[in-house]
């Protein structure tokens, strides 16, 4: 219990150092971005929405930097984080709120099938050392390398097309309205298996080797000779002694690089255009859209930090160390 | 003749006074490779600006033409050569790269072994901003910065990886010097007088030599991969040249509807095959340090009676040349 609520109080400060970033980052930038932009919206802007972009963004040279911190987060908790540029005059948290459950489905699902596939696999590499599976690693070091836009620009080239099972871009059929029915459904689920399967290529490779690491790591303690002297069968060492032993770094590991993959499958949905926050950020950046940059990236770092968190309590239930008290 | 050949490996270690060898890392297969890979990157980048054939950014006549004698890796919508453009964008991504690893490196040493050896408080706030730096996703932040900086230049977007990128690495050195800090040559030294300073570098440092290696690498494919990321979204400057640059006006151009294979698929390969080569640097590293994770071989062996053995660690199979009764 102890270490869970240390875990909470570190997401905790984690959070208020990124939403403190996210603070002093605009400051940084030269000029006055906001002025340019208010001044391209003249006349459509309220003064209060105008008022609200200058605690976002700073440049009002009347309150101090303390002042200023104190009314950003004042604006944060009651849930406003200034209105789109891009899509004017929607304000970023509904944006955002429409495009986070098709990122949080996507990068959610993908990532958890692909940690369960590569474990699997690395499971296999590591005990099974010198058969077939060491021809895996070459292959999967050269697919790690390959940028996760790239992968998804060659499956477009290559799988899509007129007559394809494959739709190239998009979240849905053009005609339908997201609703959970039977039409709707189905082809969300068309749309999203191409952007999945080139997540789930880049980024399976990287947990087949860490796991594979650690089986061969652990496959030469004692506990294993052991197992094995006592007549156990191959199997049974290698699922109950051997793997689960070697799952608990990689347990963390997919912990701490969930930061990572994420900003990798960001990038695929902007390659296929797919409606999530990744394409969001892209069509925000193209448009020097601030508030929404900036309300993304803040997504984006909460959700880590949730996962994260659930990654900790999984962790927390494989290994009885962290359970004893003191 | 086979048997003189034996003889003469058997003899020559004898004769020869044993001798450190200064490039057994070479000697790993898959290190050698890497490193062989990453020298004709780095010629490349060196060389690959003068010896374009053409302009990268000249336009000609022939608009998006596949690859011939002329052009060797076809041309874009402006008649620009593609081949022109991966020549010359290869010393942007090799400077990227190599200069975000050594800030991120360079980082990473300082906090992360002082946090280990320090101890303390020290240790505590150093270990939280690490954690912290690695828990924030470091992709969409640097998109974030960089989008504030108007077209920053190369040294800039290096720095700005370089200074995001350093947590992991200094995650690592921290546990690696913990492990270390309590061994007897350590604790010699300090018992001798040495000051802390000289522990850290003296001692410490080059006993850590394989993993600030080995997390250099990482941070310098970490740092590629994200140079190339952000010219393929648009952030930084679309006039100076890099493989994400040619990316870019690939997807915007719509090089895809246009059956345009060779303009987008060079760069995504190069980038791989520089991927591929780290990634192989770094592996040789950690077999380096760590021999039991080199690939083992052939681990079955069949018997004369016609079973098959597969060998493990732990375990010595005996074979034998009488048939069992």
């Amino acid at each position: 219990m102890k270490y869970f609520l240390q875990r909470v109080a570190f997401y905790l400060f984690t959070a208020w150092a990124a939403i403190t970033l996210n603070f002093l980052i605009p400051r940084m930038i030269p000029g006055d971005p906001v002025q340019a932009l208010v001044t391209k919206y003249q006349g459509q802007l309220s003064s209060q929405a105008i008022d609200s972009l200058y605690v976002l963004f700073g440049l009002n040279k009347d309150a101090n930097l303390w002042e200023e911190y104190v009314s950003y987060w004042k604006q944060l908790l009651s849930g406003d984080l200034g209105l789109s540029f891009t899509f004017f005059p929607t304000p970023v948290s509904e944006i955002i709120s429409n495009s986070l459950p098709w990122t949080l489905l996507l990068v959610g699902i993908t990532t958890v099938i692909s940690f369960l596939l590569g474990t699997g696999l690395g499971v296999l590499a590591g005990w099974r050392r010198g058969s077939w599976t060491d021809g895996l690693l070459p292959v999967t070091t050269f697919l790690s390398s390959v940028p996760y836009f790239w992968l998804g620009i060659i499956a477009i080239y290559l799988l899509t097309g007129p007559d394809s099972f494959f739709p190239s871009s998009g979240g849905f059929d053009a005609g339908l309205v997201p609703a959970f029915d039977q039409y709707f459904i189905p082809s969300a689920i068309q749309h999203s298996l191409l952007p999945a399967l080139t997540i789930l290529i880049s980024s399976v490779s990287g947990w087949i080797l860490s796991m594979r690491n650690m089986m061969v790591t652990v496959s030469s303690e004692d506990y294993i000779t052991v197992a094995h002297a006592k007549g156990l069968s191959d199997r049974r060492v290698a699922m109950s002694y051997a793997a689960r032993n070697a799952l608990l770094p990689n347990v963390s590991g997919f912990a701490l690089s969930l930061g990572f993959i994420v900003g990798g499958t960001l990038l695929v949905e902007i390659v296929f255009s797919y409606p999530g926050v990744g394409f969001q950020l892209f069509q925000a950046l193209g448009a020097s859209d601030y508030p929404l940059m900036q309300g993304i990236f803040l997504i984006i770092t909460i959700s880590v930090l949730v996962a994260n968190l659930l990654a900790d309590i999984a962790y927390l239930l494989l290994d009885p160390r962290t359970r004893k008290e003191g | 003749m086979t048997a003189s050949a034996v003889t003469m490996e058997q003899v020559a270690p004898v004769a020869v006074p044993a001798k450190r060898q200064r490039f057994r890392f070479v000697a790993n297969k898959k290190a050698a490779v890497g490193l062989f890979i990453l020298a004709i990157y780095g010629i490349l980048a060196v060389i690959g600006p003068w010896i374009t054939p053409y302009d990268p950014g000249a336009r000609g006549d022939d608009l998006v033409q596949p690859p011939s004698a002329e052009h060797w890796m076809g041309t874009t919508h402006l008649g620009q050569d593609v081949f022109s453009q991966l020549l010359e964008g290869t010393r942007s991504v090799m400077f990227v790269g190599f200069f975000a690893g050594i800030v991120a490196t360079v980082l990473s040493v300082i906090i992360g072994v002082t946090a280990g050896y320090v101890g303390g408080k020290t240790d505590e706030v150093l270990s939280a901003l690490s954690n912290v730096f690695l828990v924030i996703p470091a992709l969409p932040l640097i998109i974030i910065i960089t989008s504030t900086l108007n077209n920053a230049e190369d040294w800039l977007i290096a720095m700005v990886i370089g200074l995001t990128s350093w947590s992991w690495n200094a995650r690592v050195l921290r546990a690696q010097t913990l492990s270390l800090r309590r061994r007897d040559f350590v604790e010699a030294a300090r018992a001798t007088g040495e000051r802390t300073w000289r522990v850290i570098t003296f001692e410490l440092l080059p006993n850590l030599t394989a993993v600030i290696a080995s997390g250099f690498v990482g941070t310098v494919i970490f740092a590629v991969l994200s140079e190339i990321t952000l010219a393929f979204i648009g952030v930084t400057s679309a006039t100076t040249w890099n493989w994400g640059t040619i990316l870019f006006w690939a997807q915007g151009q719509q090089a895809l509807a246009q059956n345009a294979w060779w303009w987008f698929v060079p760069a995504g390969l190069a980038i791989a095959i520089l991927g591929t080569s780290l990634a192989l640097v770094n592996f040789g590293i950690d077999e380096f340090v760590s021999p039991r994770l080199r690939s083992a071989g052939k681990t079955k062996i069949k018997t004369n009676t016609g079973r098959t053995v597969r060998m493990r660690i732990g375990f010595t199979p005996v074979i034998r040349k009488e048939p069992l009764p």
